[in-house]
């Protein structure tokens, strides 16, 4: 080369660049790919499902087993079980999850507790549902009730709630902290003033969380709370009542002469609910973050 | 320098040693500081200058495996048999090397202090809020935005803003920890001065490694140096007439 170009590529240079685009290729393909089951149920329950949604459907009491009438009832039902979810799961994982991350010294018991709600997470919902009939329906004498049903599903919430929280708080840097103890605050005016008023968009985490696995589950709703067909709407937290979960389950296995559209319709207004209720979540916590603080 | 023998020391420390589990961090630590004046304390990193201050406010409470032995009297009290840590720590204020602005507004940073003693007038909260700032040397600059976040000024304000808070506790001793380590030089002969002026109602314990911001500020400066306090004297003392040769090659700038 007649002039000094200190840019051009050697042979390893151009190796090495190639590999990097063959990588970038590839993982993005794999990426894509991914996308299709997401994609596709959507598509599949708007496609097949969308005839099926009418006002009456939302508003009317299911007849014929579910076969025919709305899914009311199922509706309201879901929303009693979610809210008490919320009421029992986020008090006690925000609590727990404070201790945790802001008081407990770090020694065996702490360790073995986080073992514990580590494992709790993967502990199936079956299990939960059998745990929730002991406990709740059984020894506490709820009954098969809205009450007993959301304890369960409390219970199965709890570990994500604390989890969600915790990663939140130990995200505040913790020089805060210490510029208040240094003030002479206390542990709790120090985590009242600074740390949780910017740990809210974790706690979101954790809300949207118990939400979407509440909406969702069926398991340990059937043996605590949830009945096949109720045609009422519940008064009170010992009533039973339907939902959407269970009777999607109902409509689509359990009952003849089901018309195509209608699990498809339930299926669609379950998930429905759920991407509501997350979206909601999601742009409270994008305020949230949305201004910088430090 | 003249003593008053009738006034005694703010802080009497006697043989303070401090461990973080087996490896020590200071030992045999013995001095006086006095009243109304800036103790000045130099040297490298690790020679303990900075578990020194925490030892004082008992901050020991909350790093994990941290011991301190030995005494410290504050105005008289022994620190560790002090049962409200609060109340001590409200009259000992504490700068830091990183400037800290809390994530609150620029009022509710100074503000907080007096809150948490139980201030709750407005009319007084605003005026120590203004006063605070004032001696800090930041009120001209923020005082038509007192509700922005405090975390997002320059360093330099915010290192302001963090002394404006240590102010606000009402403290009879403030801790600087290399304050200007963020800071830039401007700012920082501006804090120096605020320093001086400070003096005439508080103490000060100025660590730096800036050996000559000591030799500007501080009354007496001691020399510390792997855990040990090698030299202590009035400032200019030290500076012209060093008796250790550590202290001599220190300030030489031969190593540090």
């Amino acid at each position: 080369m007649s002039s000094f170009d200190g840019f051009s590529s050697t042979p390893l240079e151009q190796r090495n660049n190639s590999v990097q685009q063959l990588v970038r290729l590839l993982f993005l393909t794999i990426t894509l790919l991914l996308l299709i089951p997401a994609v596709a149920t959507i598509v599949v329950l708007i496609v097949e499902g969308a005839p099926g949604l009418s006002l009456e459907f939302f508003l009317d009491k299911p007849r014929q087993n579910g076969a025919a009438g709305g899914i009311a009832p199922a509706l309201v039902g879901t929303v009693w079980l979610t809210a008490g979810a919320l009421l029992f799961a986020l008090p006690l994982g925000v609590a727990a999850a404070i201790y945790l991350s802001e008081y407990a010294k770090d020694n065996w018991l702490t360790r073995a507790i986080n073992v514990a709600i580590v494992n709790l997470a993967g502990v199936p919902s079956i299990v939960h549902a059998l745990f929730g009939v002991g406990a709740f329906v059984h020894f506490m004498q709820f009954g098969k009730s809205i009450l007993a049903a959301s304890c369960t599903l409390a219970v199965m919430t709890l570990p994500v709630v604390i989890v969600a929280t915790r990663e939140s708080l130990q995200a505040v840097p913790k020089a805060f902290r210490e510029a208040c103890w240094n003030m002479g605050a206390t542990r709790w005016q120090t985590i009242w003033k600074v740390v949780l008023p910017n740990s809210g968009s974790g706690i979101l985490t954790g809300l949207i969380l118990v939400v979407s696995r509440a909406v969702g589950e069926t398991a340990p709703i059937m043996f605590t709370g949830a009945v096949f067909l109720r045609a009422l709407y519940p008064s009170g937290v010992f009533d039973k009542t339907m939902a959407l979960s269970l009777h999607l389950f109902n409509v689509s296995t359990q009952v003849n002469d089901v018309p195509r559209h209608v699990p498809f319709a339930v299926a669609l207004t379950l998930i429905g609910v759920v991407l509501a209720m997350n979206a909601a979540a999601i742009a409270l916590r994008m305020r949230l973050r949305g201004r910088k603080k430090w | 320098m003249v003593t008053d023998p009738v006034i005694p020391p703010l802080l009497e420390v006697r043989d303070l040693s401090i461990h973080y589990g087996d490896k020590a961090a200071l030992s045999g630590v013995s001095f006086d500081i006095r009243q109304h004046e800036i103790f000045g304390i130099i040297g490298p990193a690790n020679a303990g200058k900075t578990s020194f201050l925490r030892a004082i406010n008992r901050m020991d409470d909350f790093v994990p495996g941290m011991r301190v032995g030995g005494q410290i009297c504050f105005a008289g009290r022994d620190v560790a048999t002090v049962r409200n840590l609060y109340a001590l720590r409200r009259r000992i204020g504490v700068v830091f090397p990183l400037p800290v602005g809390l994530p609150l507004s620029i009022y509710d940073n100074v503000a907080l202090s007096p809150r948490l003693r139980g201030v709750r007038r407005r009319a007084e909260l605003d005026q120590i809020v203004e006063r605070c700032l004032t001696r800090a040397a930041l009120w001209d600059e923020v005082k038509d935005r007192l509700t922005s976040l405090g975390s997002l000024l320059s360093g330099g304000q915010q290192q302001r803003l963090t002394i404006a808070r240590a102010l606000s506790q009402e403290p009879d001793l403030l801790l600087l920890d290399e304050f200007s380590i963020a800071v830039d030089p401007v700012t920082t002969m501006r804090i120096e001065e605020v320093l001086k002026e400070l003096r005439n109602e508080l103490t000060i314990v100025l660590v730096t490694n800036l050996v000559q911001q000591a030799r500007r500020l501080a009354d007496r400066t001691a020399f510390f140096l792997g855990g040990r306090c090698v030299e202590l004297d009035a400032t200019e003392a030290l500076f012209s007439n060093a008796t250790q040769q550590q202290t001599i090659d220190y300030l030489g700038g031969r190593f540090g």
